[in-house]
Protein backbone atom coordinates (compact mmCIF):
# COMPACT_ATOMS: atom_id res chain seq x y z
CA UNK A 1 0.00 0.00 0.00
CA UNK A 2 1.32 3.27 -1.27
CA UNK A 3 0.07 6.27 0.55
CA UNK A 4 1.16 10.04 0.24
CA UNK A 5 2.21 11.96 3.33
CA UNK A 6 2.15 15.77 4.05
CA UNK A 7 3.91 16.04 7.73
CA UNK A 8 3.70 19.87 8.63
CA UNK A 9 6.12 21.83 10.79
CA UNK A 10 5.98 20.68 13.87
CA UNK A 11 6.78 16.82 12.84
CA UNK A 12 10.01 17.66 11.83
CA UNK A 13 11.35 19.48 15.00
CA UNK A 14 9.57 19.47 18.48
CA UNK A 15 7.46 16.48 17.12
CA UNK A 16 9.98 14.12 15.30
CA UNK A 17 8.87 11.58 18.04
CA UNK A 18 5.41 11.31 16.58
CA UNK A 19 7.16 11.15 12.90
CA UNK A 20 9.41 8.78 13.55
CA UNK A 21 7.25 6.34 15.82
CA UNK A 22 4.69 6.75 13.04
CA UNK A 23 6.99 5.94 9.75
CA UNK A 24 8.59 2.86 11.87
CA UNK A 25 5.26 1.42 12.66
CA UNK A 26 3.59 1.93 9.24
CA UNK A 27 6.65 0.37 7.83
CA UNK A 28 5.90 -2.68 10.31
CA UNK A 29 2.22 -2.80 9.04
CA UNK A 30 4.10 -2.65 5.19
CA UNK A 31 2.77 0.37 3.88
CA UNK A 32 4.55 2.35 1.95
CA UNK A 33 4.87 6.11 2.63
CA UNK A 34 5.39 9.04 0.72
CA UNK A 35 6.50 12.48 1.70
CA UNK A 36 5.31 15.06 -0.88
CA UNK A 37 7.68 17.06 -2.42
CA UNK A 38 7.91 21.05 -1.63
CA UNK A 39 5.22 21.07 0.82
CA UNK A 40 4.45 24.07 2.75
CA UNK A 41 2.65 24.88 6.12
CA UNK A 42 -0.90 24.39 5.88
CA UNK A 43 -1.80 27.63 7.77
CA UNK A 44 -1.95 26.08 11.26
CA UNK A 45 -5.97 26.88 11.56
CA UNK A 46 -9.01 27.08 9.28
CA UNK A 47 -9.63 30.62 8.74
CA UNK A 48 -13.23 31.43 9.82
CA UNK A 49 -13.72 34.80 7.95
CA UNK A 50 -15.76 34.74 5.23
CA UNK A 51 -14.06 36.88 3.27
CA UNK A 52 -10.49 35.29 3.93
CA UNK A 53 -9.93 33.40 1.03
CA UNK A 54 -6.40 34.47 1.51
CA UNK A 55 -5.27 32.42 4.12
CA UNK A 56 -6.98 29.00 2.07
CA UNK A 57 -4.02 29.62 -0.08
CA UNK A 58 -1.30 27.81 1.71
CA UNK A 59 -3.65 24.27 1.66
CA UNK A 60 -4.37 24.28 -1.82
CA UNK A 61 -0.94 24.86 -2.76
CA UNK A 62 -0.30 21.77 -0.71
CA UNK A 63 -3.03 19.57 -2.15
CA UNK A 64 -1.81 20.86 -5.71
CA UNK A 65 1.02 19.10 -4.49
CA UNK A 66 -0.47 15.29 -4.21
CA UNK A 67 -1.70 16.08 -7.09
CA UNK A 68 1.63 16.89 -8.68
CA UNK A 69 2.54 13.36 -6.87
CA UNK A 70 0.11 11.93 -9.07
CA UNK A 71 -2.30 10.84 -6.08
CA UNK A 72 -5.60 11.06 -5.21
CA UNK A 73 -5.24 11.18 -1.48
CA UNK A 74 -3.23 12.82 1.52
CA UNK A 75 -2.53 11.36 4.74
CA UNK A 76 -1.93 13.64 8.13
CA UNK A 77 -0.82 13.20 11.38
CA UNK A 78 -1.23 16.33 12.76
CA UNK A 79 -4.62 17.38 13.94
CA UNK A 80 -4.56 20.64 12.96
CA UNK A 81 -2.58 19.84 9.50
CA UNK A 82 -5.77 17.88 8.93
CA UNK A 83 -8.91 20.13 10.18
CA UNK A 84 -7.24 23.30 8.16
CA UNK A 85 -6.37 20.78 4.96
CA UNK A 86 -9.65 19.10 5.19
CA UNK A 87 -12.03 22.05 6.19
CA UNK A 88 -10.03 24.21 3.07
CA UNK A 89 -10.88 21.19 0.68
CA UNK A 90 -14.51 20.56 1.35
CA UNK A 91 -14.87 24.52 1.48
CA UNK A 92 -13.69 24.64 -2.35
CA UNK A 93 -15.43 21.27 -3.46
CA UNK A 94 -18.84 23.50 -1.45
CA UNK A 95 -18.27 26.90 -3.29
CA UNK A 96 -16.36 26.77 -6.58
CA UNK A 97 -16.40 30.61 -7.16
CA UNK A 98 -14.18 30.91 -4.19
CA UNK A 99 -11.73 28.21 -5.83
CA UNK A 100 -12.08 30.03 -9.20
CA UNK A 101 -10.59 33.41 -6.85
CA UNK A 102 -8.35 31.49 -5.39
CA UNK A 103 -7.02 30.43 -8.67
CA UNK A 104 -6.21 34.11 -9.61
CA UNK A 105 -3.33 34.48 -7.12
CA UNK A 106 -1.73 30.75 -7.86
CA UNK A 107 -1.50 31.37 -11.85
CA UNK A 108 2.14 29.91 -11.94
CA UNK A 109 0.71 26.76 -10.49
CA UNK A 110 0.68 24.69 -13.16
CA UNK A 111 -2.22 22.01 -11.69
CA UNK A 112 -5.43 23.91 -11.65
CA UNK A 113 -6.91 22.26 -8.09
CA UNK A 114 -10.52 20.87 -8.49
CA UNK A 115 -10.93 19.83 -4.66
CA UNK A 116 -10.34 16.37 -5.81
CA UNK A 117 -8.07 15.18 -2.80
CA UNK A 118 -8.74 13.02 -0.16
CA UNK A 119 -7.51 14.79 2.94
CA UNK A 120 -6.99 11.57 5.71
CA UNK A 121 -5.43 10.90 8.67
CA UNK A 122 -3.44 8.28 10.04
CA UNK A 123 -6.48 6.54 12.53
CA UNK A 124 -8.71 6.83 8.87
CA UNK A 125 -5.45 4.81 7.35
CA UNK A 126 -5.24 2.35 10.01
CA UNK A 127 -9.40 2.28 10.89
CA UNK A 128 -10.70 1.41 7.38
CA UNK A 129 -7.12 0.56 5.00
CA UNK A 130 -4.93 -1.75 7.06
CA UNK A 131 -8.46 -2.37 9.96
CA UNK A 132 -7.88 -2.64 13.95
CA UNK A 133 -8.05 -6.78 13.36
CA UNK A 134 -5.28 -6.95 11.12
CA UNK A 135 -3.45 -4.49 13.56
CA UNK A 136 -4.35 -6.46 16.16
CA UNK A 137 -2.73 -9.42 14.46
CA UNK A 138 0.69 -7.82 13.70
CA UNK A 139 1.32 -7.32 17.45
CA UNK A 140 4.67 -8.37 18.52
CA UNK A 141 5.10 -6.75 21.71
CA UNK A 142 1.12 -6.47 23.42
CA UNK A 143 0.69 -3.24 25.97
CA UNK A 144 -0.34 -5.47 28.57
CA UNK A 145 -1.78 -3.78 32.23
CA UNK A 146 -1.21 -0.02 30.24
CA UNK A 147 -3.65 1.78 31.42
CA UNK A 148 -3.98 4.62 28.67
CA UNK A 149 -6.03 7.46 28.65
CA UNK A 150 -6.84 9.19 25.09
CA UNK A 151 -7.12 12.60 24.95
CA UNK A 152 -8.73 13.69 21.36
CA UNK A 153 -9.00 17.33 21.58
CA UNK A 154 -10.88 19.19 18.99
CA UNK A 155 -9.80 19.31 16.03
CA UNK A 156 -10.14 15.51 15.17
CA UNK A 157 -13.46 15.69 16.01
CA UNK A 158 -15.09 19.06 15.34
CA UNK A 159 -16.57 20.64 13.39
CA UNK A 160 -18.90 17.49 12.36
CA UNK A 161 -18.24 17.74 8.67
CA UNK A 162 -14.84 16.41 9.19
CA UNK A 163 -14.60 14.77 11.95
CA UNK A 164 -13.42 11.19 12.24
CA UNK A 165 -15.21 10.23 15.01
CA UNK A 166 -18.30 10.88 17.17
CA UNK A 167 -17.91 14.27 18.10
CA UNK A 168 -18.87 13.75 21.87
CA UNK A 169 -17.98 10.57 22.26
CA UNK A 170 -14.74 9.42 20.29
CA UNK A 171 -13.39 5.99 20.82
CA UNK A 172 -11.36 5.31 17.81
CA UNK A 173 -8.07 6.00 19.41
CA UNK A 174 -9.26 3.62 22.30
CA UNK A 175 -10.52 1.24 20.10
CA UNK A 176 -6.84 0.98 18.84
CA UNK A 177 -5.24 0.92 22.38
CA UNK A 178 -7.47 -2.40 22.79
CA UNK A 179 -6.20 -4.18 19.98
CA UNK A 180 -2.50 -3.36 21.00
CA UNK A 181 -3.19 -4.73 24.28
CA UNK A 182 -3.66 -1.92 26.56
CA UNK A 183 -6.21 -1.01 28.90
CA UNK A 184 -7.94 1.91 27.67
CA UNK A 185 -9.50 4.49 30.30
CA UNK A 186 -12.82 6.42 29.51
CA UNK A 187 -12.20 10.25 31.09
CA UNK A 188 -14.64 12.95 30.36
CA UNK A 189 -12.25 15.77 29.93
CA UNK A 190 -11.28 13.92 26.05
CA UNK A 191 -12.54 16.46 23.96
CA UNK A 192 -12.20 19.08 26.46
CA UNK A 193 -9.82 21.95 24.58
CA UNK A 194 -6.37 22.50 25.77
CA UNK A 195 -6.20 25.85 25.28
CA UNK A 196 -4.42 25.72 21.78
CA UNK A 197 -2.18 28.43 20.44
CA UNK A 198 -3.15 30.16 23.69
CA UNK A 199 -0.23 29.20 25.22
CA UNK A 200 2.48 31.68 23.59
CA UNK A 201 0.62 34.80 25.40
CA UNK A 202 -1.79 32.93 28.13
CA UNK A 203 0.11 30.07 29.71
CA UNK A 204 -1.01 29.76 32.76
CA UNK A 205 -4.80 28.94 31.45
CA UNK A 206 -3.08 26.58 29.47
CA UNK A 207 -1.88 25.16 32.65
CA UNK A 208 -5.21 25.38 34.40
CA UNK A 209 -6.55 23.64 31.45
CA UNK A 210 -3.69 20.85 31.78
CA UNK A 211 -4.31 20.51 35.40
CA UNK A 212 -8.14 20.14 34.91
CA UNK A 213 -7.52 17.45 31.86
CA UNK A 214 -4.80 15.74 33.40
CA UNK A 215 -6.33 15.43 37.16
CA UNK A 216 -9.26 13.66 35.56
CA UNK A 217 -7.70 11.28 33.55
CA UNK A 218 -5.55 10.23 36.29
CA UNK A 219 -8.71 9.96 38.74
CA UNK A 220 -10.06 7.49 36.29
CA UNK A 221 -6.81 5.41 36.76
CA UNK A 222 -4.26 6.43 33.69
CA UNK A 223 -0.78 5.52 33.87
CA UNK A 224 -0.65 7.32 30.31
CA UNK A 225 -2.41 10.15 28.11
CA UNK A 226 -1.67 9.02 24.46
CA UNK A 227 -2.65 12.22 22.09
CA UNK A 228 -2.57 12.73 18.00
CA UNK A 229 -1.47 16.57 17.88
CA UNK A 230 1.42 18.34 18.46
CA UNK A 231 0.26 21.37 20.00
CA UNK A 232 -2.03 19.47 22.81
CA UNK A 233 1.27 17.19 23.37
CA UNK A 234 3.51 20.46 24.05
CA UNK A 235 0.67 21.76 26.32
CA UNK A 236 0.26 18.86 28.25
CA UNK A 237 3.14 17.63 28.27
CA UNK A 238 5.69 20.72 28.41
CA UNK A 239 3.30 23.17 30.67
CA UNK A 240 3.04 20.27 33.47
CA UNK A 241 6.37 22.47 34.45
CA UNK A 242 3.68 25.59 34.83
CA UNK A 243 0.77 23.40 36.25
CA UNK A 244 3.00 21.85 39.06
CA UNK A 245 3.83 25.30 39.59
CA UNK A 246 0.28 26.61 39.90
CA UNK A 247 -1.52 24.05 41.41
CA UNK A 248 0.23 22.01 45.01
CA UNK A 249 -1.67 18.61 44.26
CA UNK A 250 -0.68 18.22 40.80
CA UNK A 251 0.82 14.70 39.87
CA UNK A 252 2.51 14.66 36.76
CA UNK A 253 1.83 12.31 33.91
CA UNK A 254 3.61 10.84 30.80
CA UNK A 255 1.75 11.83 27.87
CA UNK A 256 3.11 10.04 24.43
CA UNK A 257 1.74 10.15 20.81
CA UNK A 258 -0.67 7.01 20.14
CA UNK A 259 1.87 6.70 17.40
CA UNK A 260 4.68 5.60 20.01
CA UNK A 261 2.58 3.25 21.75
CA UNK A 262 1.52 1.84 18.29
CA UNK A 263 5.28 1.89 17.36
CA UNK A 264 6.15 -0.08 20.63
CA UNK A 265 3.25 -2.41 19.75
CA UNK A 266 5.09 -3.30 16.41
CA UNK A 267 8.06 -4.24 17.56
CA UNK A 268 9.73 -0.85 16.80
CA UNK A 269 13.54 -0.25 18.63
CA UNK A 270 13.48 2.96 21.09
CA UNK A 271 15.61 4.77 18.47
CA UNK A 272 12.06 4.71 16.46
CA UNK A 273 10.23 6.71 19.79
CA UNK A 274 12.61 9.67 20.18
CA UNK A 275 12.00 9.58 24.12
CA UNK A 276 14.30 12.32 24.37
CA UNK A 277 11.90 15.23 23.42
CA UNK A 278 9.35 14.59 26.00
CA UNK A 279 8.99 17.01 29.72
CA UNK A 280 7.71 14.23 31.74
CA UNK A 281 9.86 11.48 31.28
CA UNK A 282 7.48 7.72 29.59
CA UNK A 283 10.84 5.60 30.21
CA UNK A 284 10.47 4.97 34.03
CA UNK A 285 6.94 3.68 33.06
CA UNK A 286 7.67 2.08 29.88
CA UNK A 287 10.48 0.13 32.00
CA UNK A 288 8.28 -0.87 34.72
CA UNK A 289 5.76 -2.41 32.06
CA UNK A 290 8.80 -4.31 30.60
CA UNK A 291 8.06 -2.28 26.90
CA UNK A 292 11.31 -0.70 26.28
CA UNK B 1 -26.94 47.83 35.86
CA UNK B 2 -28.52 50.25 33.34
CA UNK B 3 -28.44 49.37 29.54
CA UNK B 4 -29.83 51.14 26.51
CA UNK B 5 -30.73 49.71 24.00
CA UNK B 6 -31.71 51.88 21.24
CA UNK B 7 -33.17 51.23 17.28
CA UNK B 8 -29.74 53.05 16.15
CA UNK B 9 -27.16 50.49 17.50
CA UNK B 10 -29.33 47.45 16.06
CA UNK B 11 -28.86 49.26 12.57
CA UNK B 12 -25.34 50.32 13.21
CA UNK B 13 -23.43 49.20 10.22
CA UNK B 14 -21.26 47.01 12.97
CA UNK B 15 -23.82 44.15 13.41
CA UNK B 16 -23.97 43.85 9.27
CA UNK B 17 -20.38 43.78 9.38
CA UNK B 18 -20.84 41.12 12.10
CA UNK B 19 -23.30 39.27 9.98
CA UNK B 20 -21.07 39.44 6.85
CA UNK B 21 -17.64 38.50 8.33
CA UNK B 22 -19.29 35.66 10.15
CA UNK B 23 -21.56 34.15 7.50
CA UNK B 24 -24.25 33.98 10.62
CA UNK B 25 -28.02 35.03 11.49
CA UNK B 26 -27.77 37.00 14.65
CA UNK B 27 -30.68 36.95 15.13
CA UNK B 28 -31.63 33.39 14.91
CA UNK B 29 -30.14 32.39 18.67
CA UNK B 30 -32.97 32.63 21.11
CA UNK B 31 -30.25 32.87 24.41
CA UNK B 32 -30.67 29.15 25.42
CA UNK B 33 -27.33 29.70 26.89
CA UNK B 34 -25.66 26.14 25.55
CA UNK B 35 -22.92 27.40 24.24
CA UNK B 36 -21.67 29.17 27.44
CA UNK B 37 -22.98 26.02 29.70
CA UNK B 38 -20.52 23.80 27.55
CA UNK B 39 -17.44 26.17 26.86
CA UNK B 40 -14.36 25.61 28.29
CA UNK B 41 -13.02 28.90 28.67
CA UNK B 42 -15.75 30.50 30.72
CA UNK B 43 -13.98 30.81 33.64
CA UNK B 44 -11.70 32.90 31.79
CA UNK B 45 -13.87 35.05 29.98
CA UNK B 46 -15.64 39.07 31.18
CA UNK B 47 -18.85 38.18 28.89
CA UNK B 48 -20.15 34.76 28.02
CA UNK B 49 -20.93 33.09 24.37
CA UNK B 50 -24.24 34.05 24.66
CA UNK B 51 -23.93 37.01 25.35
CA UNK B 52 -21.30 37.92 22.85
CA UNK B 53 -24.11 36.76 20.63
CA UNK B 54 -26.53 39.11 22.45
CA UNK B 55 -24.04 42.09 22.33
CA UNK B 56 -24.04 41.63 18.62
CA UNK B 57 -27.28 41.63 17.76
CA UNK B 58 -27.99 44.27 19.84
CA UNK B 59 -24.97 46.85 18.46
CA UNK B 60 -23.29 46.58 21.52
CA UNK B 61 -20.00 47.50 19.62
CA UNK B 62 -17.69 49.15 22.25
CA UNK B 63 -18.31 46.42 24.46
CA UNK B 64 -17.86 43.85 21.93
CA UNK B 65 -14.43 45.12 21.13
CA UNK B 66 -13.37 45.56 24.34
CA UNK B 67 -14.01 42.48 25.91
CA UNK B 68 -11.73 39.66 26.74
CA UNK B 69 -14.04 37.22 26.20
CA UNK B 70 -13.03 37.10 21.91
CA UNK B 71 -9.62 36.65 22.89
CA UNK B 72 -9.89 33.77 25.39
CA UNK B 73 -11.63 31.85 22.87
CA UNK B 74 -9.69 29.33 21.11
CA UNK B 75 -12.09 27.88 18.45
CA UNK B 76 -12.65 24.73 19.66
CA UNK B 77 -15.67 24.68 18.37
CA UNK B 78 -17.90 22.82 21.03
CA UNK B 79 -20.16 25.94 21.25
CA UNK B 80 -20.63 25.27 17.61
CA UNK B 81 -21.61 22.07 17.26
CA UNK B 82 -23.93 21.85 20.22
CA UNK B 83 -25.72 24.96 19.16
CA UNK B 84 -29.30 23.75 18.96
CA UNK B 85 -29.68 26.73 15.91
CA UNK B 86 -26.58 25.77 14.29
CA UNK B 87 -25.09 29.12 14.60
CA UNK B 88 -21.31 29.31 14.79
CA UNK B 89 -20.58 31.29 17.82
CA UNK B 90 -17.02 30.76 17.14
CA UNK B 91 -17.25 32.60 13.53
CA UNK B 92 -19.01 35.44 14.97
CA UNK B 93 -16.22 35.47 18.25
CA UNK B 94 -13.61 35.74 15.27
CA UNK B 95 -15.68 38.15 13.22
CA UNK B 96 -15.31 40.65 16.15
CA UNK B 97 -11.47 39.72 16.54
CA UNK B 98 -11.35 40.65 12.72
CA UNK B 99 -13.30 43.71 12.86
CA UNK B 100 -9.74 45.03 15.26
CA UNK B 101 -7.06 43.17 13.65
CA UNK B 102 -8.54 44.73 10.35
CA UNK B 103 -7.67 48.02 12.19
CA UNK B 104 -4.30 46.89 12.79
CA UNK B 105 -5.16 45.98 16.51
CA UNK B 106 -3.18 43.22 17.36
CA UNK B 107 -3.77 41.23 20.58
CA UNK B 108 -0.39 40.10 20.23
CA UNK B 109 2.64 42.00 19.68
CA UNK B 110 5.32 39.51 18.10
CA UNK B 111 8.01 42.51 18.84
CA UNK B 112 7.82 42.61 22.23
CA UNK B 113 8.12 38.39 22.83
CA UNK B 114 11.65 37.59 23.91
CA UNK B 115 13.96 35.21 21.64
CA UNK B 116 13.39 32.70 24.58
CA UNK B 117 9.67 33.20 24.74
CA UNK B 118 9.50 32.62 20.85
CA UNK B 119 12.23 29.25 20.86
CA UNK B 120 10.35 27.92 23.96
CA UNK B 121 7.13 26.52 21.91
CA UNK B 122 6.72 25.05 18.95
CA UNK B 123 6.07 26.54 15.18
CA UNK B 124 2.87 25.33 15.69
CA UNK B 125 1.73 27.57 18.44
CA UNK B 126 3.48 30.07 17.02
CA UNK B 127 2.12 30.21 13.60
CA UNK B 128 -1.36 29.70 14.55
CA UNK B 129 -0.93 32.43 17.61
CA UNK B 130 0.00 34.98 15.32
CA UNK B 131 -2.58 33.77 12.89
CA UNK B 132 -5.55 34.58 15.18
CA UNK B 133 -4.02 37.67 17.15
CA UNK B 134 -2.31 39.43 14.60
CA UNK B 135 -3.06 41.37 11.72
Amino acid sequence: MKVSYYPGCTLKSNAKNFEDSTLCALRELGVDVQELRRWNCCGTVYSLATDDLMRHLASIRNLIRVKEAGADSVMTLCAMCYNTLKRVNEKVKADPDSLQKIHKFMDEEKVAYRGDVKVRHLLELLREDIKFEAIGKKVKKPLHNLKVASYYGCLLVRPKEIGLDDMENPTVLDDLMAVLGAEPVDFPYKTECCGAYQTVDKPETVADRTYSILTSARSRGAEVVSVSCPLCAFNLDHRQKETAKKHSDFKKVPIVYFTQLLAIAMGCGEEALRLDLHYVDPKPLLRQKGLI
Amino acid sequence: MRTNISRKKIRDDFVKKIEELSGQKLLACYQCGKCSAGCPAVGEMDILPNQVIRYAQLGFKEELLESKAIWVCASCYTCNVRCPKGIKIAEVMEAVRQVLLRKRRDHVEVSKLSAEDKASVPAIALISNFRKFTS
